[in-house]
């Protein structure tokens, strides 16, 4: 292939270009990930609001007031919802996914700029509509984020009826923007690569961002089709989920589902994928099995759905359908644990430096290896008849989520804060945030798998009610869980002041603060419109090419020749 | 007209970027309808009873419907053919031939669905027409959107513009046809 | 490398192949109308949907030229197919069944009878059951011993 350089007329973008209608994948994903940070902050909120009510019912929540009933259902509702889709996607596979990809595999931009920003129009309306649904009258839908039928189809049970629809509406609008998005993070990767990037030199989480998307697109489908379904059932009075009219509320649980386990793996990926980079690149070593991991990301991918009925074992399937995903399940977990072994042996003998993105890769690695070591008893059939709905899952899948979301999210932003805008973040205060959101972290949910045991079930208001469950120590534990969670979000504070600080008075960052290898350290910080100006690179090995024997320098960038 | 990226013109597996995207595309509609149509199945064949209520679907109007949407195909595939051999404005006509055939399709539902409604097969007189209403409308929507986009790139080619958008919007346009393809015997033959 | 993919040689129109196809596609839809009249289930099933099958291919090879193209489009157009059936497969039993070992769908099965008495609604003049809304609940899932 003849050198590429861009013909193209590239044209510095006016004040409006550049802001209001930008097509720059840059920019774009600074929305997306400004965005997602916002509503980080609306789902932290309602977990305060919950957890407040929770330690101290009945009380009276700072900013909050007092919390009926119905205001605990939504709040835990919208918490999880908002979390998983206005958060982790938006920055995990978005925000990195836009920023990143046109960078490390050499090009332009994505490959349909216009498509990029409709999308992301596309998901900033549905975030409008999610945060408008909390402020109509009846107050925003409470019925889990499973929303199961026939509570989420019927008003008259759920009693939030414009609620419900513009839950369901601002859901639908999200997977629609997802799929654009996806689509042009999938065909970009696929074909706009620089000359020589094959595919087994394309950084890891690009890889992951793309099957990443794959698996969303694959899962997404029917989920689309059943809440249109659900739509109907809510606003039209069609019977699709009402046994007594020919319909079937287990047919919601299966679409549900059947999207909703790829979901995890669709936000988990990517989370790998920084964690990938930022372990080679702090031990100066290469990534201990590339191929293996890859095929592991592919493998678990397309196993994942096979597993989805572990969330319906006591909804009244089959038992024996039950012992099939129960095999299945705990299958799962075998590619996902051989993953973090092999990061661990690409740490081992590494020349570790202990930065703050760095932290915050083996914060991944130690709390998501506890998450998924949980996750087997809920797997199992089994004992999942006393655990499930009770907290054990919750704390189970917060150690899986939190550390995906969030740890994976921080991880991500300090370690290409510099590229992104130009400038150092301060170490000392990144340090202090990973350590006080670890400590908080784990303060909060190593209670809540305590109190899952003794028998504590979920999306309760009001322990009080419960005797067996209103005991002083298992309040104790849940006063405690709730000062943890105070000691989080407080510590966030210094996150947000380093991130806007930093942003406008951090030291200016060089090209390479970390001595990487991937293409995006070749340009400068940040990157000008067009990444690479006139002359494109060509790729001459892999990605992880640190410590190579018989090299003065411990690393060798992608595009160096020699 | 906004400039076109490196990133979009590259072609590192062989196959143009546009077409990889549209394929890709065809593979989440698949999922969607997909989900839709299982879901019918399912439920259509745990409910004999339905058999009372689809035996009042217009296999007359569901057979005209095959017949123009085979028929916008083939006008599809000839713009195709025409923007080959780089002849904008044929193409341009022969994809205008292929939205009027949408429009057509669309004229001959909605007098399908009047009369359906005006003898009380409404979309909650039962959960048979509940999913016919929604399969066939989601399929009518993509229906809609299709010639939507299929006069952007008619306009484009009149003016001898992006002619390789014409087999984009083609392929886009025979998945229209083959969904229909099976929902025609779902809904009106194998009632 | 976006261009035309024929340009590497002269390219002549297809036309006539399309309207033959066109053609063929035309006579397949009449026989598949025409199966039902007479009233043979299993052939009905076969006209409907093996036609169905045999159109689509008909449409996917000669008017998209899927066959032209890279193997790999193929697959994942494949992937997402059987995506489909592994949805369809695994959700039909729990869905289609209206009563197992242990349980009975109650409310299934009586939507199922009510259906089935009232018959033809073209008949009755049957409203079509819009009104029924409130007065099925009660039988619904017998709120008391309700599963959760």
């Amino acid at each position: 292939m003849s050198a590429d350089h861009a013909d193209h007329a590239h044209h510095e973008p006016t004040f409006i270009e550049k802001y209001v209608f930008p097509t720059d994948h840059k920019f774009i994903a600074t929305q997306y990930l400004v965005t997602g940070l916002c509503m980080a902050l609306i789902g932290g909120f309602f977990s305060f609001a919950f957890r407040m009510q929770l330690a101290w019912p009945g009380s009276d929540i700072p900013v909050f007031g007092h919390m009926s009933p119905a205001e605990y259902n939504a709040a835990i509702t919208n918490h999880g919802t908002i979390m998983i889709f206005w958060v982790a996607m938006p920055v995990l596979i978005a925000a990195f996914g836009n920023f990143l990809i046109p960078l490390m595999i050499g090009a332009d931009d994505m490959a349909f700029p216009r498509l990029n920003r409709l999308s992301y129009q596309v998901f900033l309306i549905s975030a409008i509509v999610i945060v408008a649904s909390l402020f109509v009258p009846g107050g925003g839908f409470g019925g889990a984020w499973t929303a199961y039928p026939p509570l989420s189809a019927e008003a008259v049970y759920n009693l939030t009826p414009l609620g419900s629809s513009m839950w369901l509406t601002a859901v639908a609008l999200e997977f629609v923007a997802f799929l654009i998005g996806g689509i042009n993070f999938i065909v970009t990767a696929m074909n706009a690569r620089a000359p020589g990037m094959k595919w087994d030199y394309v950084p890891m989480v690009v890889w992951m961002i793309c099957i990443a998307s794959i698996l969303f697109m694959g899962s997404v489908g029917p989920l689309v089709a059943g809440a249109v379904m659900l739509l109907f059932d809510q606003t039209l009075n069609t019977g699709f989920y009402d046994p007594t009219r020919g319909g079937d509320p287990i047919l919601w649980q299966h679409l549900f589902w059947f999207f909703g386990h790829p979901e995890v793996y669709v936000v988990l990926l990517p989370a790998t994928g920084i964690v990938a980079e930022i372990i080679t690149t702090f031990s100066r070593k290469k990534l201990f099995g590339y191929q293996l991991i890859l095929f592991t990301a592919i493998g678990t991918g397309v196993l994942s759905f096979f597993v989805w009925a572990h969330h319906q074992f006591v909804a009244g399937i089959d038992p024996r359908m039950a012992n099939i995903f129960t095999i299945t399940t705990v299958l799962i977990s075998i590619p996902i644990a051989e993953m973090l072994f092999l990061f661990i042996a690409t740490l081992y003998k590494g020349s570790i430096e202990f930065t703050t993105p760095m932290l915050w890769a083996l914060g991944f690695i130690f709390c998501f290896l506890i998450g998924g070591v949980t996750g087997i008893p809920l797997g199992a059939s089994g004992s999942d008849i006393y655990l499930h709905d009770s907290y054990f899952v919750i704390a189970h899948f917060h150690y899986t989520f939190f550390p995906i979301a969030f740890i994976g999210s921080f991880a991500g932003i300090t370690y290409w804060f510099p590229k992104w805008f130009g400038r150092m973040m301060n170490a000392t205060v990144g340090k202090l945030h990973f350590w006080l959101t670890f400590i908080g972290f784990n303060g909060i949910f190593m209670p809540l798998f305590v109190v899952g045991l003794a028998g504590q079930h979920r999306r309760i208001y009001n322990y009080e009610h419960f005797p067996d469950l209103s005991t002083p120590d298992l309040q104790m534990l849940r006063i405690m869980a709730t000062c943890s969670l105070l000691l989080l979000l407080a510590s966030q504070t210094l996150f947000i002041w380093n991130f806007f600080y930093s942003m406008w008075f951090g030291k200016k960052a060089p090209a390479n603060p970390w001595n990487a290898n991937t293409l995006e350290w070749t340009v400068q910080s940040p990157p000008p419109h067009g990444n690479f100006g006139p002359d494109f690179p060509t790729v001459y090995r892999g990605p992880y090419e640190y410590s190579a024997p018989g090299r003065d320098s411990d690393f060798w960038p992608q595009s160096e020749p020699s | 007209m906004a400039f076109k990226p490196l990133a979009n013109t590259r072609s590192a597996t062989g196959v143009s970027t546009g077409k990889l995207a549209l394929y890709w595309l065809l593979c989440s509609e698949i999922v969607i309808f997909g989900g839709v149509l299982a879901g019918y199945l399912m439920h259509r064949l745990a409910h004999p009873e339905w058999a009372f209520q689809s035996m009042h679907t217009n296999t007359a109007a569901g057979a005209t419907n095959t017949f123009i949407l085979l028929t916008s195909s083939l006008f599809a595939v000839l713009a195709h053919d025409a923007a080959e051999m780089g002849d904008g404005k044929k193409a341009a006509k022969w994809l205008l031939g292929t939205v009027g055939g949408g429009v057509l399709f669309l004229c001959v539902k909605g007098l399908e669905w009047s009369n359906e409604i005006a003898h009380g097969y409404t979309i909650t007189s039962s959960t048979f027409w509940s999913f016919y209403y929604t399969a066939a409308g989601v399929h009518a929507s993509h229906v809609i959107g299709g010639c939507i986009v299929m006069l952007f790139v008619a306009k484009d080619c009149w003016q001898g513009r992006d002619l390789h958008r014409v087999e984009f919007i083609g392929l886009y346009w025979h998945f229209v046809d083959i969904v229909w393809i099976f929902l025609f015997p779902l809904l009106y033959i194998a009632k | 490398m976006a261009t035309a993919n024929t340009e590497s040689h002269e390219y002549h129109s297809h036309a006539s192949l399309y309207v033959k196809i066109w053609a063929v596609l035309l006579v397949l839809l009449v026989i598949s109308v025409l199966g039902p009249m007479l009233e043979i289930p299993a052939l009905t099933l076969i006209t409907a949907f093996g036609i169905a099958i045999v159109k689509a291919s008909l449409v996917v090879k000669f008017f998209m030229h899927l066959d032209l193209e890279p193997k790999f489009i193929w697959y994942i157009l494949t992937v997402s197919l059987s995506f489909m059936a592994l949805f369809f497969f695994a959700v039909a039993p729990d869905v289609m069944n209206h009563e197992g070992t242990n349980w009975d769908n109650v409310a299934a099965k009586a939507a199922v009878e009510r259906g089935m008495e009232a018959g033809d609604p073209a008949q009755h003049h049957a409203e079509g059951g819009a009104e029924h809304g409130g007065g099925a609940h009660d039988e619904a899932a017998g709120g008391e011993e309700g599963g959760h």
